[in-house]
C-alpha cells in the first residue's frame, strides 16, 4: 500500500514538473519579445537585471508606419464581416433548422464543402472575380468571401434545432410571422452562441493575413497584420526591439481582450468547436 | 399581427396558421438561405469549378485571350521540380505537425485536468499563442531563430554549440517552421481535450484504480478510446490547417532557402502573385483541393469505425 502512495507521489511530482517545463517553454518566446519590446536596442538580447525599461520602441515603432490607421481598417473589417455573418447565417440557419424546403439536405451539403474548401485557398479565382467587380484594393474586397460562413450556419442550426418546437408554435399562433419567431424565440435563446461565434469570428479576422495582403495594395485598406509585415521587412524593420513593439502593439487589443476574459475566450472557442 | 389577432377573435383558428402551405414553407426556406447561398456560390463554389477549368486553359497575356491548352498545364506541373518539393515539404510539414500538435495538445490536457499547482497560469501560458495573430508569432520567432543574437542560439551557446543560421540552412529551415506552428496550436486544441476529459465520469478512474489498473493501461484502454470524437475533430481541423495557413512562410522565409520551406499554398501564392501565371496557379490549386478533398474524406471513412459514441 506504501508502495503505491509512493509510486502515486512520484507520477504527481513528474506530471508538476513536465507541466511547468512545457509552460516555460510555451511562454518564453513571447517573455522574450516582451522583454526586447520594453528595453532599449542595446538589450534586445542581452538579459541583464539593471537593464533600463524604455517605452521609445513602441513610440517609434507608432512613428514609422501608419499604425493607426491600420487598426482602423482592422476594426472597420472585423465589424463588417461579423455584422454580416451574423445576419447570413442566422437566417440561413433558421432555413434549414425548421423549413422543410425542397433540396434542403443537397443544399446543407453544398454550405458544408465550405468547411473544407474555404476561401484562404481560392485565392487566384477570388481574384480574378474582385477584379471583375473592380472591387481590388477596398476593405469589402476582404470580408466578402468569408460573409456566408459555413461554420456560423453550421453552429446556428445546431443551435436552433434545441429550440423547443412549442416555443416556435406558440409564437405563431400569437400570429407571429416566421421572421417575428425568429427574431423573437430564435435569436434570443441563442445568445451565448452568437457571443461565442462572435469571438472566434473577431479574432480569426483580425489575424488573417494571406487574403488581404493579396487584395490590399493602399494604405487606407490595408488591415493590421499586412501593415505589421510590411513595416517589419522594410529597412528600419532591422531593428528588432522596434519590430517587436509593433508585433506586440498590433496584437495587443487581442491578448489584452483574452486575458480580461479568459473563461469567455476559452469556452467560447470550446463551444464553437464541439457542436 | 393585429390583422391575425382580429381574425382569431372573428373567425374560427384558420388551419393554414397551424399548417402554412406546403409551397410557403419552400418559398420561404429558400428565400432565407438565399443571401448565405449567393456569397457562398460567389466566392467558394464558383471558384472552385473555375479553378478546374482555368487549369485546362493557359494564361492571358495582354492582348492574346486564354486558349484551351488540354493537359499542357498538367504536364508542366509534372515536370516542374518545385513544384514536387512543396508537396514533399507539405507532406513532411503535415506528417511532423499533426502528430506533434495533438500529442502535446493531448499532454497539456491530461496535465492540466488533474490537480496540478498552478493550473490557471499553466492553462494561460498554453492557450496564449493561440490568440496571436501568425503573423506576430512568425516575428517573434524571426527574432528567436536569429543566428548568434537570437535566444536559441544563446541558449545553446551556454552549452557550447556553435551558431547557427537556422532559418537560413535547408537542414533546419522546415523544422523551424514546423516548431512555429506546433507552438501555435497546440494549446487550441488542448481546450478541447479538455473538455472531453471533464464529460468523463472520474468514477471510471476510481473503479480502474481499484481493480489495479497503471495509468498508462487506463489511458489505453478508457480515455483514449472515449477521447476519440474530440481527436477525429482535431485531427480534420490540423489536416486543414497543415495546407490552409502558410503565414509564417511568407514572414519567416519566403519558401527558401533554395525552397526548402515551400509549401503548397505558398507556392500558389508564388505562382498566382509574383509571376502572375494564373493558369498554373489554376492547376497547382486544383491539385490542393483534392489533397483536402481526399484527406476529409479518408478521415471520416477510416475513424469513423473506430470511434466509441458515448
Amino acid at each position: 500500500m506504501t508502495q503505491m502512495h509512493h509510486g502515486a507521489r512520484a507520477a504527481a511530482a513528474f506530471d508538476t514538473a513536465a507541466a511547468w517545463s512545457l509552460a516555460l517553454i510555451w511562454i518564453l518566446p513571447l517573455a522574450y519579445a516582451i522583454w526586447a519590446a520594453v528595453h532599449p536596442s542595446a538589450y534586445a538580447a542581452h538579459f541583464v537585471p539593471d537593464a533600463p525599461l524604455t517605452a521609445e520602441n513602441f513610440v517609434r515603432a507608432w512613428n514609422a508606419a501608419p499604425f493607426a490607421r491600420y487598426f482602423l481598417n482592422t476594426f472597420v473589417l472585423v465589424s463588417m464581416i461579423l455584422a454580416a455573418q451574423l445576419v447570413l447565417c442566422t437566417l440561413a440557419a433558421y432555413a434549414f433548422a425548421r423549413f422543410e424546403f425542397a433540396g434542403r439536405d443537397l443544399a446543407f451539403i453544398l454550405v458544408l464543402l465550405q468547411l473544407m474548401i474555404m476561401p484562404d485557398v481560392l485565392i487566384v479565382e477570388n481574384y480574378r472575380t474582385m477584379t471583375g467587380l473592380s472591387l481590388v484594393d477596398t476593405i469589402p474586397a476582404i470580408g466578402l468571401p468569408y460573409m456566408a460562413s459555413a461554420f456560423g450556419i453550421f453552429l446556428l442550426r445546431q443551435t436552433f434545432k434545441t429550440v423547443p418546437r412549442e416555443l416556435d408554435e406558440a409564437a405563431r399562433v400569437e400570429g407571429a410571422g416566421p421572421l417575428q419567431v425568429l427574431l423573437k424565440v430564435y435569436v434570443p435563446l441563442a445568445k451565448p452562441v452568437y457571443i461565442a461565434y462572435g469571438l472566434v469570428s473577431v479574432s480569426y479576422h483580425w489575424n488573417n493575413f494571406l487574403w488581404p495582403l493579396i487584395i490590399t495594395n493602399s494604405v487606407s485598406t490595408r488591415p493590421l497584420t499586412v501593415g505589421l509585415q510590411i513595416f517589419a521587412s522594410s529597412d528600419q524593420g532591422v531593428d528588432w526591439s522596434v519590430v517587436t513593439a509593433a508585433t506586440l502593439m498590433t496584437s495587443a487589443p487581442l491578448l489584452v481582450a483574452f486575458l480580461l476574459f479568459q473563461r469567455q475566450f476559452v469556452q467560447s472557442f470550446m463551444r464553437a468547436g464541439i457542436r | 399581427m393585429h390583422d391575425a389577432e382580429s381574425e382569431g377573435v372573428t373567425a374560427a383558428p384558420l388551419p393554414a396558421r397551424a399548417a402554412p402551405p406546403r409551397l410557403a414553407i419552400h418559398i420561404y426556406g429558400w428565400l432565407l438561405l438565399l443571401p448565405a447561398a449567393v456569397l457562398l456560390v460567389a466566392f467558394t463554389h464558383y471558384p472552385a469549378v473555375e479553378t478546374f477549368i482555368d487549369s485546362f486553359y493557359s494564361t492571358p497575356k495582354g492582348r492574346r485571350a486564354a486558349a484551351l491548352v488540354g493537359l499542357d498545364n498538367y504536364q508542366a506541373m509534372l515536370a516542374d521540380p518545385v513544384f514536387w518539393r512543396a508537396l514533399a515539404n507539405n507532406a513532411v510539414y503535415a506528417a511532423s505537425v499533426i502528430p506533434l500538435t495533438i500529442a502535446l495538445a493531448l499532454a497539456m490536457a491530461l496535465l492540466i485536468n488533474g490537480k496540478i499547482a498552478g493550473r490557471a497560469f499553466l492553462r494561460l501560458s498554453y492557450f496564449t499563442p493561440t490568440v496571436l495573430p501568425m503573423i506576430a508569432v512568425a516575428n517573434i520567432w524571426l527574432f528567436f531563430y536569429s543566428p548568434g543574437y537570437g535566444l536559441l542560439d544563446q541558449i545553446l551557446g551556454l552549452f557550447g554549440a556553435a551558431t547557427h543560421n537556422w532559418l537560413g540552412s535547408r537542414d533546419s529551415a522546415l523544422a523551424c517552421l514546423i516548431a512555429v506552428a506546433v507552438w501555435k496550436d497546440a494549446g487550441f486544441f488542448m481546450i478541447f481535450y479538455l473538455a472531453a476529459l471533464q464529460q468523463i465520469s472520474p468514477q471510471l478512474a476510481e473503479a480502474a484504480a481499484l481493480e489495479g489498473a497503471g495509468r498508462w493501461y487506463f489511458f489505453r484502454r478508457v480515455t483514449a478510446p472515449l477521447l476519440m470524437p474530440t481527436t477525429l475533430f482535431v485531427l480534420v481541423n490540423a489536416v486543414i490547417n497543415s495546407f490552409r495557413l502558410v503565414d509564417h512562410i511568407v514572414v519567416m522565409t519566403q519558401g527558401g532557402p533554395d525552397n526548402a520551406t515551400a509549401l503548397l499554398l505558398f507556392y500558389i501564392y508564388e505562382v498566382g502573385f509574383k509571376f502572375w501565371d494564373t493558369a498554373y496557379a489554376a492547376t497547382l490549386t486544383v491539385v490542393l483541393l483534392i489533397v483536402l478533398a481526399v484527406f476529409a474524406l479518408g478521415q471520416f471513412v477510416i475513424l469513423d469505425r473506430r470511434i466509441h459514441y458515448q
